[in-house]
């Protein structure tokens, strides 16, 4: 399962990388996407994958029963996927305006303003 | 007021103050107020922070929830936390003054204060989390800010800037996120503390390297230290004036400051071959900057590149990593921050006196307003390295620290890259104010009220230069403290 999941991220990686690197400033965005799952899939899986039941832990007990998956990377992945799409949204929108501005040239038409 | 209290007020008191800006946004001279006094306030809160810290000796700490210690998200302020938050604070009161008068009714009306507040909370909040996941989410708040500060004034060419800008630093977002990631799966925690003893008993295990080389590229990103810094210079000198100043004295040093703390502290047990790459990248950096300025002509590009340059060295000092190196790179950045705000709003009175940034159309700024003339040497000549100012004694204790560590190149190209610097300094002296205007324009005036931020930064560069003295000795005992959470460091004997 982890070894799925592993290829997995690092399909998702390997597209995004290559999605941000072409001219298109869509391409681009869907490659912000793509980078931003990668991220979050990494994260986890890192903590281990495993077949649980709830993570609850029971009224007699002091832990969480062997076998479980840390229930703390699921939040942290919660909050990462929040942020990314916050942040892929201002994109979008900052993305559409560089359009307007720089038409339909693609991120080659950034590089006037390099020098 | 309470040690707790003390240790949130400030990463709340700007989100407080955010929301406060947004019901203010409509009425530009409450707007204005509002920024000026939120920013005092906050200095204020800081300083009160400051002195909690410096009198015990240690650092506090505050575990939210009160959970145990390793389980919870905790703040921890030790000396370099406060002095930092402190410094962006005095920073963050100049860059509102400036504001005031720059920033107009349209620009109010869509947010500038409250994100001018958010911005502070997410450089406070980093400065002071001791979790990495809560360090990521302090960084994703600056940047959101950060990111709407940068497009708010639509001056010309800058969304093509701020496209480049965004993209990279999403990017640097997701390395993070994923080299965290790692990290918790392997160690089962977050806290740079406990990340610290465990790391050290992992030995050179290859995930545990492969997440600190993740952070290593994520932290170097918001550096912007070579190869890595190609985002900065489109993006800063196309901003508003005051939002630049902020933006190059405190953005890319919470990056260093995270790598400070991470590479520092956490990871320090990594220091052989770490410290040499940080070190030869610290080179590099310096001397790609210095001569990325060298063939610029616009003022803030110039003073880009040079934020770069500058970053270079402050890196280097982490790459020696002697105590008495990162005490010296701690004391350059207290410098740096102070200077390069000081020169950016020195640019926006420039721009603004001689109506353009290109040093071609800029001339005789001399004779129409000598003290802003003046107000530009002490940064300028500071950034060069001149005694007595701040940057001659940041630059004497770096290089001193080379020295010791018989760096012999590293010294040299140190020495050559300030020299450089000071050319740099001077082509912008002698172009805007030396030489006489090149085209026709009205009498040129300054406005006085951009001068009095520009002037308060300049006589603090003026007393750290004067009394190096206290300074040194905080960021040395700042140095043994994030060297003290450090298990792998052995102090040398002096």
């Amino acid at each position: 399962m982890e070894t799925l999941a592993a290829i997995l991220v690092g399909t998702l990686a390997a597209c995004g990388t290559l999605l941000v690197l072409r001219n298109g400033l869509f391409r681009i965005l869907l490659g912000l996407a793509l980078l931003a799952q990668a991220a979050n899939l990494l994260v986890f899986t890192a903590a281990g994958l495993g077949r649980g039941d709830t993570a609850i832990i029971g009224p007699d007990e002091r832990t969480l029963a062997e076998g479980h998956p840390d229930p703390l990377a699921q939040a942290l992945v919660l909050t990462a996927i929040v942020i990314s799409f916050g942040v892929l949204a201002f994109c979008l929108v900052l993305l559409k305006k560089t359009r307007a501005r720089i038409g339909a040239a693609g991120v080659s038409g950034l590089a006037n303003t390099e020098t | 007021m309470t040690v707790p209290a003390l240790i949130v007020l400030p990463a709340i008191l700007p989100l407080v103050l955010a929301l406060a800006a947004w019901l203010a946004r409509h009425t530009p001279s409450l707007s204005r107020a509002l920024l000026i006094t939120g920013t005092g306030l906050l200095l204020l809160a800081t300083i009160g922070l400051f002195l909690a810290v410096r009198e015990p000796g240690m650092p506090l700490r505050l575990d939210f929830g009160a959970w145990e210690k390793p389980l919870g998200i905790s703040f921890h302020v030790d000396l370099l936390s406060a002095i930092l938050v402190v410094v962006s604070a005095i920073v963050a009161f100049a860059g509102a003054l400036f504001a005031a008068s720059e920033i107009g009714r349209l620009v109010w009306a869509k947010g500038y204060g409250t994100f001018y507040f958010l911005l502070l909370a997410g450089i406070n909040g980093a400065f002071l989390t001791n979790d990495l996941f809560n360090l990521f989410v302090w960084f994703e708040v600056m940047l959101m800010a950060s990111f709407a500060m940068l497009v708010l004034g639509r001056r010309r060419h800058v969304f093509e800037g701020a496209t480049q800008y965004v993209v990279i630093n999403m990017v640097s977002s997701f390395f993070f996120l994923a080299g965290l990631g790692i990290l918790y799966g392997k160690t089962g925690h977050l806290n740079l503390d406990e990340l610290a003893t465990r790391l050290v008993a992992s030995g050179n295990d290859p995930v545990i390297l492969s997440s600190a080389a993740l952070l290593l590229l994520a932290f170097g990103i918001k550096a912007g230290v070579f190869p890595l810094y190609f985002w900065l210079p489109p993006a800063y000198p196309n901003t508003g004036f005051a939002t630049a100043a902020v933006f190059g004295g405190l953005l890319t040093k919470v990056g260093v400051y995270a790598l400070f703390r991470v590479f520092g502290g956490a990871f320090g047990f990594l220091s052989g071959f770490t410290s040499d790459l940080i070190l030869w990248v610290g080179v590099a950096t310096m001397i790609t900057g210095v001569l990325g300025a060298a063939s610029q002509f616009h003022v803030r590009r110039i003073l880009s590149f040079h934020i770069v340059s500058q970053i270079g060295y402050i890196i280097l000092g982490l790459g020696l990593f002697t105590q008495g190196a990162i005490a010296a790179a701690i004391f350059y950045t207290v410098h740096h921050i102070f200077v390069k705000t000081n020169l950016f709003l020195a640019a926006g009175a420039i721009a603004s006196t001689g109506r353009s940034e290109e040093l071609g159309r800029l001339g005789g700024i001399l004779k129409a307003s000598p003290l802003l003339a003046f107000l530009f040497l002490i940064p300028a000549l500071s950034l060069g390295g001149i005694p007595p100012l701040s940057g001659f004694f940041a630059k004497f204790l770096l290089l001193r620290e080379t020295l010791r560590a018989e760096a012999w190149v590293v010294a040299a190209i140190a020495l050559i890259v300030g020299i450089a610097t000071l050319f740099s300094m001077v082509k912008i002296w002698g172009e805007a104010f030396w030489k006489d205007s090149p085209r026709p324009t009205g009498p040129l005036r300054h406005r006085p009220a951009q001068l009095v931020p520009v002037a308060a930064l300049g006589l603090l560069t003026i007393l750290i230069g004067l009394f190096p003295g206290p300074l040194f000795e905080l960021a040395n005992e700042a140095a043994r403290q994030l060297l003290a959470s450090n298990p792998a460091y052995v102090p040398a004997s002096q």
